[in-house]
């Protein structure tokens, strides 16, 4: 059973194309994003999904019924504004009671779902404050809590972390999932951050210029990306670009800047064309790693330590005059390595992937 | 000289205007006007200190009718300028272009650019006996002989709204144009319909503007002299023509300074009863969010 299904939908602004031909399917309970770069789309999909937008040809459907004919008002999908929208001339527990109040429910069954819902987030007692008192985390549950009392078939989140500062947006991405877990509803997060679509989500789409270029699990996008968008967008990636030197099935021997590196393509490529050449930090090794076969080698200089905790990096200069960023073995203090040492770059064909530079603008 | 000094000093020099102007040219006036209202004629040249004009005031029933009737027309005149002007300054804020806001937003304020006078001399000639409209409506034969449109209150009410719907459109558009459009689509979101959107959430945002502009729209039209007197004729019985009368015609100076204090008195303390029913204080109104 799916909560949310769009076919085909396209909209168009007089001559721009802003969604086109974008269908996906949201199994209930799921934590589905939308991971996208600004202006690719992803709010005006969302926008048609409230019912704020009309598509200009195809179909939404919600719990199997199409809406489009719907007014926003009328569909049980509720959504959290990318600057929350609480209402400033109501109270907290106003707030959450407006959309009962909208429902026509009883005054005791509005008093009780505000106090069972601000209850459910953690945040008993807070109905007669007002907004301006709380902090930017509690705004941000409480315009949940506001959707929430609501039991949407649907939630959408467009960008609600935006706003907020880093070490609040690490906790409430936690936060999130978690509510989304207790509620059990159907959230569509709407999102340029990968890493909070990666954290988050069940599936994710990843959209570019008004299409789906892949959807999948967060482990599929990372590591069997479809596409060089893919591959460069989610998660960091070391990227060349290259020519098509031979091609023999799923691998391909590809002549890049300073050597040749033999890599896995997920397509048909033809000899001489035009590709990019991705490598995750953490897929290259330093030293010679497995003498045996299967393995690219590059050869280099230590540029500069990167310390950042657990992501610390070492950039290394290629003998080709190129930057790549490697993780570095040791997390600890002592690294070995010091800024000009040589070294031995490894990394495994399987893990080095390569896409079509011609594919994409 | 320090800074702290110099400072000191700019503030003075720079606020020296604005206090010589409401202590010459406002405050001092208003205490001469009601020194004035508290004496009393009691032969050429002589005066004593006394309440007599206002008690004269209170007995005479066609003054105090007046300056009720004044306020109960402003009153409407404030309404309905509200009910003209929300919709424009709506408009103007949520659903215009940006670009054509401006254009609009000049295009209210072209008929300013005329002075009062003239822009009643205007309606004057579209509303006589001899005017536009009624020569229109005797060519397509939907009346019989000439009609005179002007002079009744209607026509008083309809100019008046004319000259002050600005002065409510300025506030309402600027309260408006600060509100969040995703407010109202969170509202509709949330499962309200447009009207619940509009009384709950566009309303109540919008209240410092409405409170705003219906004081100075209320204020403008008990103090206007010249639209009731140029459309209403003499059945206008506007309480500013009765100063007017005093002061000029029958240089009666007493009871027209107390006419004066008395419409002071009573249009603030409407806008006092006004700002106490709708919750709202002064400080609120304007203090921009």
């Amino acid at each position: 059973m799916f909560d949310l299904q769009c076919q085909n939908v396209t909209k168009k602004f007089g001559a721009l194309t802003a969604v086109s031909g974008v269908s996906l399917d949201v199994p209930a309970g799921s934590f589905f994003s939308i991971l996208g770069p600004s202006g690719c789309g992803k709010t005006t999909l969302m926008r048609m999904i409230a019912g704020f937008e009309t598509p200009t040809s195809g179909d939404i459907s919600i719990k199997g019924r199409s809406v489009v004919g719907t007014p926003p008002n009328k569909r049980n999908v509720k959504m959290v504004f990318q600057h929350l929208a609480l209402f400033p001339m109501m109270n907290v527990g106003e707030n959450i009671a407006y959309g009962l109040r909208c429902r026509g429910a009883g005054k005791a069954e509005i008093a009780d779902k505000v106090r069972d819902v601000l209850d459910r987030i953690g945040l008993p007692g807070v109905a007669h404050k007002q907004v301006s008192q709380l902090s930017g985390g509690q705004k941000q549950r409480i315009a949940i809590a506001r959707c929430m009392v609501l039991e949407p078939d649907v939630l959408l989140l467009d960008e609600p972390l935006g706003a907020l500062d880093l070490k609040l947006r690490e906790r409430m991405k936690i936060e999130l999932k978690l509510l989304q877990h207790q509620f059990n509803t159907t959230f569509l997060y709407i999102t340029h951050d990968q890493s909070e679509a990666l954290v988050m989500s069940d599936n994710v789409a990843v959209m570019n210029a008004g299409k789906f270029e892949q959807i999948g699990t967060p482990q599929e996008l990372y590591h069997r990306p479809s596409s060089g968008f893919v591959a460069g967008f989610v998660g960091d990636s070391n990227r060349w670009r290259g020519r098509v030197a031979s091609a023999a099935g799923a691998v391909c021997s590809i002549e890049v800047d300073g050597g040749t590196v033999v890599a896995a393509s997920s397509g048909p490529l033809a000899r001489g064309e035009e590709v990019e050449v991705f490598v995750r930090p953490e897929a290259i090794a330093i030293g010679p790693q497995g003498s045996a076969g299967g393995n690219n080698r590059m050869a280099g200089t230590v540029d500069s330590l990167l310390f950042n905790g657990a992501n610390s990096r070492i950039l290394v200069r290629s003998a080709a005059g190129a930057l790549l960023e490697v993780d570095s073995p040791a997390a600890g203090e002592d690294t070995p390595l010091r800024p000009g040492d040589a070294v031995e770059l490894s990394f495994a064909h399987a893990r080095t992937l390569c896409f079509s530079a011609a594919a994409r603008p | 000289m320090s800074s702290a000094d110099a400072r000191r000093l700019s503030l003075i020099l720079l606020f020296a205007p604005f206090f010589l102007w409401i202590a010459v040219l406002i405050v001092l006036p208003q205490l001469g006007i009601v020194g004035v209202s508290l004496r009393e004629k009691i032969g050429p040249g002589e005066y004593v200190f006394g309440l007599a004009n206002y008690s004269d005031f209170l007995g005479q029933p066609i003054y105090w009718n007046t300056l009720l009737r004044t306020a109960v027309m402003s009153i409407l005149v404030t309404a309905l300028a509200l009910l003209v002007g929300f919709p424009v300054a709506y408009y103007i804020a949520k659903i215009a272009h940006r670009r054509s806001r401006t254009a609009l937003f000049l295009l209210c304020l072209v008929p300013l650019w005329v002075s009062d006078l003239v822009r009643a001399f205007g309606w004057i000639i579209l509303l006589r006996e001899t005017g536009v409209v009624s020569t229109v409506l005797q060519a397509t034969g939907l009346v019989s002989g000439p009609v005179e449109l002007l002079y009744n209150d209607a026509t008083v009410v309809v100019g008046l709204v004319y000259t002050v719907v600005l002065f409510m459109i300025v506030p309402l558009v600027s309260t408006l144009d600060g509100m969040d459009d995703s407010l109202i689509e969170a509202g509709l979101n949330l499962g309200g319909s447009r009207l619940t959107v509009f009384r709950r959430i566009v309303v109540p945002y919008a209240m410092p503007g409405i409170v705003a502009g219906c004081i100075i729209v209320f204020m403008m039209t008990a103090g206007s002299y010249l639209t009731p007197v140029l459309l209403g004729g003499k059945n206008s019985m506007w309480f500013t023509e009765q100063i007017y009368n005093q002061f000029i015609t029958r240089y009666n100076w007493e009871a027209g300074a107390t006419f004066g204090v008395l419409l002071l008195a009573f249009t603030s303390i409407v806008v006092w009863v006004g700002l106490r029913l709708t919750g709202q204080n002064l400080a609120s109104t304007v203090a921009t969010r």
